[in-house]
């Protein structure tokens, strides 16, 4: 058997290299692409717990993760293109228009 | 079995710093499909087919090449700049954010995790039974009032893809 | 089962649709709906009225449902029917009835015709609640819901400033009187722990001291809300100016019903008030002056209607006489005459406005008996009811308060001399009326005279009702002396009010002072004939010797300018210098700027940080998470 540790531990290296990569990266779809990153963490952590803890639901959770993922990419993609078509541009320091 | 876990392990690893580090988005989304690759493989480790199948099925072929298209489509020319200067800005990310790992992982690893009671769906149940048809199960009684609205989820966010997205003509 | 919330549940009917079908559903609707909502309740008041009588103790009580329960304190929608109220739903679903069937034919044409009937029912519901409730919430509900649709019915032409300006007027005159009701009924509650008539009624005398402070506070707190809805001095002034309503409006609301709203509750609340003799006294006193006061004004007045609101504040003070001496069921029972005479004097003068083409200058009229002879018959047994000539309604019910007024413990002759002159007056200035109306040379534009014609049937109809009930209603209460049948009225409320203790005075005095005051009201008559049946000579002469008295009378007192000058003058000015020059500007409004002034600088302070740039959102959402994090482990 694996050590659930280190799953876990796995889990939480690549949520961390996903938060790290919303927060240093410039381009939007590879701010997205952390966030499907982050997300693929979490749910690695949820089957180890499902399979540590002879439960189906984690599993179940995922299924449910997968398909929100999936509108939110395609929600998310989407917006974007209607940005880029603006702006000409996927450099995120110039979305700025939304403050004060 | 241990070996391949930790190979797959710092493989997906390596993909997830691909992401963080390569200047090419296209680049980028490749290294994450190797990823999302070396995950399937875990969960089928941890007895976890299905998410394994839709794993590389939803995120691998589905997803990543939505992003692969995008990315294509628009072709950005502007050059990623990635971190070259030290900004304040960005070393006080690096160490929150190692900051936070460190909280995390002595979680993790601290002697007293608490797991909480057993379920019943031990390992030889769902070898016996096989966990396509747990899920299955469990999708069309418990959950099945998330699974109807997760469809209306899913058809909502296609036609709010499509409104957005489409070209306004004046 | 006795169902009385089928009474007031018929109006509210009526109310509900009238109001919000009425304008769809057109004209006939509302004339069907509108008098028949009264008409049904009317029917169920006589049943209900000869089911009370036959009940024992003359009570019928219903409960409906829980209204507000906490702690000790409890308020239910509990309907009851006795003698008093019974009394007043025949008034007010019979005259509201006759009144409702009147205002076919009056407002006719009128736009909004649906909104005058809506609120009209709406009224008679109130009105219904008021006298059938069996605690004061109950009753205040009823108090403040004919006050709104009085004030909605004086504006009924709220495009005219006058209308709209009397509406306001009225409104907040009731108001002053309503703080007054609600003061007395915590000072119940906190005494009695109740606020359930009965209880009151029947605990009066042990919980409270005779002639104690408490006591004495409680009843003069209420007496100052029956001022202002009854129009007693100080806040009768609201009365003559909510003439500008319509006039079935004034007969029923300004005169028949809900003017007697005050006087229905001194009379619930006998027990209380004989507790208190400091306050009967000022109700005797406060009944007599308005009496004669407003008498006086309604002398030289020459605005029809104005004249017979006068009058009804003349009345009504008459009936707060009766209260004062203890007569409390000669007070209620001028309560129900003049229900009927009132309410066919101004039905009668809305005729007469309506066929001279909304004139209601007497100056302007003369002669019309002819072209308006159904009206004048029975507008002329009105006055003759109004002014005491022998067997007719009003002769009995006001003798029987002279009378009182002069032999009550509570009573002196002081009292009965300012009602005796006050009868005299009024048998004056109503006949003042008549001549100036009907007879003489006729002063009407020449281009209306030929338009004259009698009233429709709809309209007369009430009218010659009414004239029938003013003309034999006061055989109800013959007075002891004749010994011809027994005085009903005491028979109806035996038991009923506070016993007080017998009066003083014996057959002959009472002979003596009914003859008196008969000889006076026909001397008046005869006075009011040679000064105005035809040439005007005298009654100039008599002005012009007399000036100063005309134009104290012609201008009501001074009272409008004197409260003008007192209260509102010095109330403006207490507003525009130091409430809202000193405290609102430099307090409130600074305060106000201030705040603003703190959240602007605050937020552009910390502005930059929405730079918009979503990494660093990103960034401060870590560390929030890395706090939380650190703060858990």
């Amino acid at each position: 058997m694996i050590p659930i540790e280190h799953i876990l531990l796995l889990s939480a290296l690549l949520f961390i290299i996903g938060v790290l990569g919303v927060m240093l990266r410039r381009n939007v779809i590879v701010i997205f692409m952390s966030i499907e990153l982050m997300l693929n963490a979490v749910n690695l952590s949820f089957v180890t717990f499902a399979r540590s803890l002879d439960s189906m639901t984690g599993v179940v959770f995922i299924f449910f993760i997968i398909v929100v993922a999936a509108a939110e990419a395609v929600v998310g993609l989407s917006i974007i293109l209607s940005i880029f078509r603006t702006r000409k541009t996927l450099n995120i320091d110039e979305f700025n228009l939304l403050k004060w | 079995m241990l070996t391949i876990f930790y190979i797959f392990a710092v493989l997906s690893v390596l993909g997830a710093l691909g992401v963080l580090f390569l200047r090419n988005p296209i680049h980028c989304a490749l290294s994450l499909v190797g990823t999302f690759f070396c995950l399937g493989a875990i969960y089928v480790m941890l007895n976890a087919e299905f998410v394994a199948v839709i794993q590389v099925l939803v995120y691998a072929g589905a997803i990543m090449v939505l992003f692969l298209f995008v990315l294509m489509l628009l072709s950005s020319k502007d050059s990623e700049q990635y971190v070259n200067k030290w900004s304040v800005g960005k070393i006080l990310a690096g160490l929150l954010s190692l900051g936070i790992f460190i909280q995390i992982a002595g979680l993790f690893t601290a002697n007293e995790l608490q797991l909480g009671s057993k379920g019943e769906y031990p390992l030889e149940v769902v070898e016996e039974v096989g966990s396509i048809t747990l899920i299955g199960r469990l999708l069309f009684t418990d959950y099945i009032l998330s699974f109807e609205i997760i469809a209306i989820l899913l058809l909502v966010a296609v036609i709010g893809a499509v409104v957005i997205a489409k070209r306004r003509f004046q | 089962m006795s169902q009385i919330w089928l009474v007031p549940a018929f109006p509210l009917l009526g109310f509900i649709l009238n109001g919000f079908l009425g304008k769809r559903f057109g004209t006939r609707f509302v004339t069907f709906v509108g008098p028949l909502a009264v008409g049904m309740a009317f029917a169920q008041s006589l049943v209900l009225f000869f089911q009370m009588l036959e009940a024992e103790g003359n009570v019928l009580n219903e409960h409906l449902y829980t209204w507000i329960a906490s702690g000790n304190f409890e308020a239910g929608i509990n309907f009851t029917v006795d003698q008093l109220s019974g009394l007043y739903l025949l008034i007010i679903t019979g005259v509201g009835f006759l009144i409702h069937v009147y205002s076919v034919g009056y407002m006719k044409g009128e736009s909004g015709y649906y909104r005058f009937f809506a609120y009209l029912n709406l009224f008679v519901f109130f009105m219904l609640l008021l006298v059938l409730g069996d605690n004061f919430l109950l009753m205040f509900v009823g108090w403040e819901g004919v006050g709104l649709c009085s004030y909605l019915l004086i504006g009924y032409y709220f495009e005219k400033d006058s209308a709209a300006e009397a509406a306001k007027k009225a409104f907040l005159f009731n108001r002053v009187g309503d703080f007054g009701v609600l003061s007395a009924v915590m000072l119940i509650f906190l005494s009695f722990g109740s606020i359930e008539f009965a209880t009151v009624n029947a605990e009066a005398s042990t919980r409270l001291t005779e002639g104690g402070t408490l006591v004495t506070a409680i009843t003069l707190l209420l007496f100052l809300g029956a001022t202002g809805k009854s129009a007693q001095i100080p806040l009768f002034v609201w009365l003559p100016d909510a003439m500008e309503g319509p006039t079935p409006v004034s007969a029923l609301i300004h005169a028949a019903t809900m003017v007697t709203a005050g006087l229905y509750m001194v009379a619930r609340l006998s027990h209380l008030f004989v507790l208190a003799p400091f306050t009967m006294n000022v109700i005797a006193v406060v009944g007599a002056t308005t009496a004669i006061l407003a008498a006086t004004i309604a002398i030289t007045q020459t605005d029809i209607k104005r004249v017979l609101a006068y009058s009804t504040v003349s009345q009504l003070g008459y009936m707060f006489l009766a209260m004062g001496v203890g007569a409390f069921g000669a007070g209620v029972f001028h309560v129900m005459t003049h229900a009927f005479f009132k309410a066919l004097l101004f039905l009668g003068s809305g005729s007469v406005i309506l066929a001279i083409h909304h004139e209601q200058d007497m100056r302007k009229m003369g002669a019309l008996k002819n072209k308006l002879p159904i009206t004048y018959v029975t507008m002329l047994l009105g006055t003759l009811a109004i002014s005491g000539i022998p067997f007719f309604s009003g002769f009995f019910s006001k003798d029987e308060i002279l009378w009182k007024a002069f032999s009550s413990p509570f009573g002196s002759p002081w009292l009965w001399g300012i009602g005796f002159l006050t009868a005299g007056m009024t048998a004056f200035y109503m006949f003042r009326m008549i001549y100036l109306t009907f007879h003489g040379d006729s002063r009407v534009d020449s281009h209306v005279t030929e338009h004259v014609r009698e009233s429709p049937l709809s309209m007369t109809l009430p009218l010659m009702i009414l004239a029938a009930l003013a003309v034999i209603g006061g055989f109800f209460g013959v007075p002891h002396v004749f010994h011809v049948i027994p005085n009903g009225i005491e028979v109806y409320f035996h038991d009923f009010f506070a016993e007080i203790p017998a009066g003083h005075g014996n057959v002959s005095t009472e002979w003596t002072l009914m003859i008196l005051s008969v000889v006076f009201a026909l001397f008046a008559w005869f006075m009011a004939s040679r000064l105005y049946h035809s040439g005007f000579e005298i009654a100039s002469g008599l002005r012009s010797k007399w000036e100063w008295a005309y134009q104290l009378s012609l201008n009501k007192w001074y009272v409008d300018e004197l409260y003008n000058s007192l209260i509102i003058q010095p109330g403006r000015l207490l507003s525009t210098h130091l409430l809202w020059g000193l405290f609102d500007q430099n307090v409130i409004d600074r305060a106000v700027n201030t705040t603003g002034a703190v959240a602007r600088s605050v937020g552009n302070t910390i502005r930059p940080l929405q730079n918009g740039l979503i990494q660093n959102y990103a960034l401060i959402f870590t560390l929030g998470t890395f706090l939380i994090l650190w703060y858990m482990t």
